[in-house]
């Protein structure tokens, strides 16, 4: 017994190193010089510790433009996908009108829809109203996707009717309940899928790749991609890397601290909870 | 209750979703579906209606079936090991202590990585001057492998990129699957002098078909709209043999500018991966009954 739980933590260490160095390989090779990595970038210790890389990123190119860009559609997306998609959600969960299992069925309907093949249509959309490579291009399609309202409707539905009945028996409006006494109590539903909702959109390539042509409206994630084809950028692997380390550090410190409610959210989303 | 105050809300609550929903999902939809049907420049603009010319021509775009070949090929060697790969690591990580919480965490990191910061890592750990891959090679005196660059190892380099950067998603789903096995089955099993491989057989894999099942699903459309990590690693390349579906989609879009041929491609995928979705939902909705 003891030999087998030996054996299963010599395992888990040697997957979990293999599975943690090509990250932290990026670290050490954004804390090397330039110079010293154009000689051998494969030490697993920074050769002449700098930060002059880091420093780079600040003052010069467009990377810290693009992590702005980044910041401003991650959050209108997941800002209004967590007001309408809970209004919505709260709509279908708990109040009655006619055609609701029909509108329902439609709005979930849209999970079938593969979102990487459609990005032709929409971007003739755009196109006709002039609207490429503006900030509403890059969230606007985002936030369509009904998954939001299939989390929010699974779990308006666990709360029991009696708490926005009595709030209404009082004399309280449906916006007022649903305001002021609904969704604070739905705020793990709301963390779960706003958490979501970020990694998602900051990690979004196709729809940027395809909207947002003109250099400065590129996000961090599609800013990053289009360096890596350039070559000239090669010979300077320790300026690309520290770009690589600042666009996954919002995500890694966010994960640490989400990270229940990530999973909670990829558990629910995929209808395995 | 007046009726014009029980239906306000309804309107109010639902409206911004559904002006959204059908603007920039549903019309989409239906508008790559009419344009499939046109020969459109992108750069003119012109467009005028050639039936279902597109789609005879996709059938006989020698380009189309080698993208969507592969597609297929990154499906099917991709899927059975990254499903099991998270399958064995939930099974491994299964429990309430501490060190499994730090592996968990470990595993799944990755994934919430950006496909262009998970290239910028592996495309150079596949450098074999530059990257730990080559570093290792040399190490143990094996030969150089090109892996970006040889035909023979590029999809491969793909999916080794892939499965790394996605396993931790499947992780934290089956995870899930097995905290939904009743404990109590476990203990009445023990109490019938079951051993633990007979515990696993009988009451692990059975509990967590319905997961595998929904994982498995999950993990083929993932799979079947892979576009950045060969578009950032690779460009399709080399010689095209790493081009898939959506890549051709964009390149027949954006690069030969012809509208109507990507839409009708995209009409092709939706087609094929709506069929994988029906049967996923199937499956879903039967188990709930």
């Amino acid at each position: 017994m003891k030999r087998t739980k030996l054996l299963t933590h010599a395992i888990l260490i040697v997957l979990a190193v293999i599975c943690i160095i090509p990250l932290y390989w990026m670290l050490v090779m954004a804390l090397t010089p330039n110079a010293a990595l154009k000689l051998n970038s494969t030490a697993l210790w920074p050769q002449g510790l700098t930060l002059v890389n880091f420093a780079g990123v600040f003052n010069a190119g467009l990377t810290m433009r693009w992590f702005l860009n980044s910041v401003i559609v991650t959050g209108m997306t997941t800002v209004l996908t967590l007001l309408f998609h809970s209004m919505a959600g709260y709509a279908f969960a708990k109040m009655r009108f006619r055609g609701k299992s029909f509108l329902y069925a439609f709005s979930i309907a849209g999970l079938m829809v593969p979102k990487e093949a459609m990005f032709i249509p929409l971007f003739l959309m755009f196109s006709s109203l002039q609207a490429h490579n503006t900030y509403m291009a890059l969230y606007l399609p985002r936030i369509a996707t009904p998954l939001g309202v299939f989390i929010m409707v699974q779990f308006f539905r666990s709360i029991p009717d009696s708490i926005s009945e009595a709030a209404e028996i009082d004399g309280a409006s449906a916006y007022r309940t649903f305001f002021q006494i609904i969704l604070p109590t739905s705020l793990p539903a709301m963390t779960s899928l706003g958490i979501f909702t970020f990694v998602l959109t900051w990690n979004d390539y196709l729809w940027p790749l395809v909207s947002a042509t003109r250099k400065e409206m590129f996000t961090l994630t599609t800013g990053l991609a289009s360096l890596q084809g350039n070559f000239a950028q090669a010979t300077e692997l320790g300026s690309l890397m520290a770009r690589g380390v600042i666009a996954c550090v919002p995500l890694l410190i966010l994960f640490l601290i989400f990270q229940k409610n990530l999973i909670r959210g990829i558990s629910i989303s995929s209808g395995s909870k | 209750m007046t009726a014009k105050s029980r239906t306000m809300p309804v309107v109010i609550f639902l409206a911004p979703f559904l002006l959204i929903y059908i603007s920039f999902q549903v019309y989409p939809l239906v508008q790559a579906a009419v344009s499939s049907l046109y020969d459109w420049d992108l750069l003119t603009s012109q467009k005028h209606f050639i039936g279902i010319d597109n789609y005879l021509r996709m059938f006989t775009d020698p380009t189309f079936w080698d993208s969507f070949k592969h597609t297929l090929q990154f499906v099917i060697y991709s899927t059975p090991i990254i499903v099991f790969s998270g399958l064995l690591l939930a099974i491994l990580l299964n429990g309430r202590n501490k060190f499994l919480q730090i592996y968990r965490t470990i595993f799944f990191a990755p994934y919430v990585l950006s496909v262009s910061v998970t290239t910028l890592i592996w495309g150079f750990m596949f450098n074999p001057q530059k990257g730990l891959l080559g570093a290792l090679s040399t190490l143990l005196g094996t030969r150089e492998i090109y892996w970006l660059t040889d035909p023979n190892y590029a999809m491969s380099a793909i999916i080794i990129t892939t499965v790394w950067w996605t396993v931790g998603f499947n992780l934290v789903l089956f995870l899930a699957g097995l905290q939904d096995i009743d404990g109590s089955l476990y203990e009445a099993s023990m109490l019938d002098g079951a051993n633990s491989l007979q515990r696993f057989r009988y009451i692990t894999i059975p509990g967590l078909s319905r997961t595998f099942m929904l994982v498995l699903v999950l993990q083929i459309i993932a799979s079947f709209q892979i576009f950045g990590q060969v578009y950032i690693m690779t460009k399709g390349g080399p010689g095209g043999t790493t081009r898939v579906l959506i890549q051709y989609i964009y390149e027949a879009g954006f690069r030969d500018y012809e509208l109507g041929y990507a839409s009708a491609m995209a009409v092709f995928l939706f087609m094929v991966m709506f069929i994988i979705s029906y049967i996923q939902f199937a499956v879903f909705s039967e188990e709930k009954k």
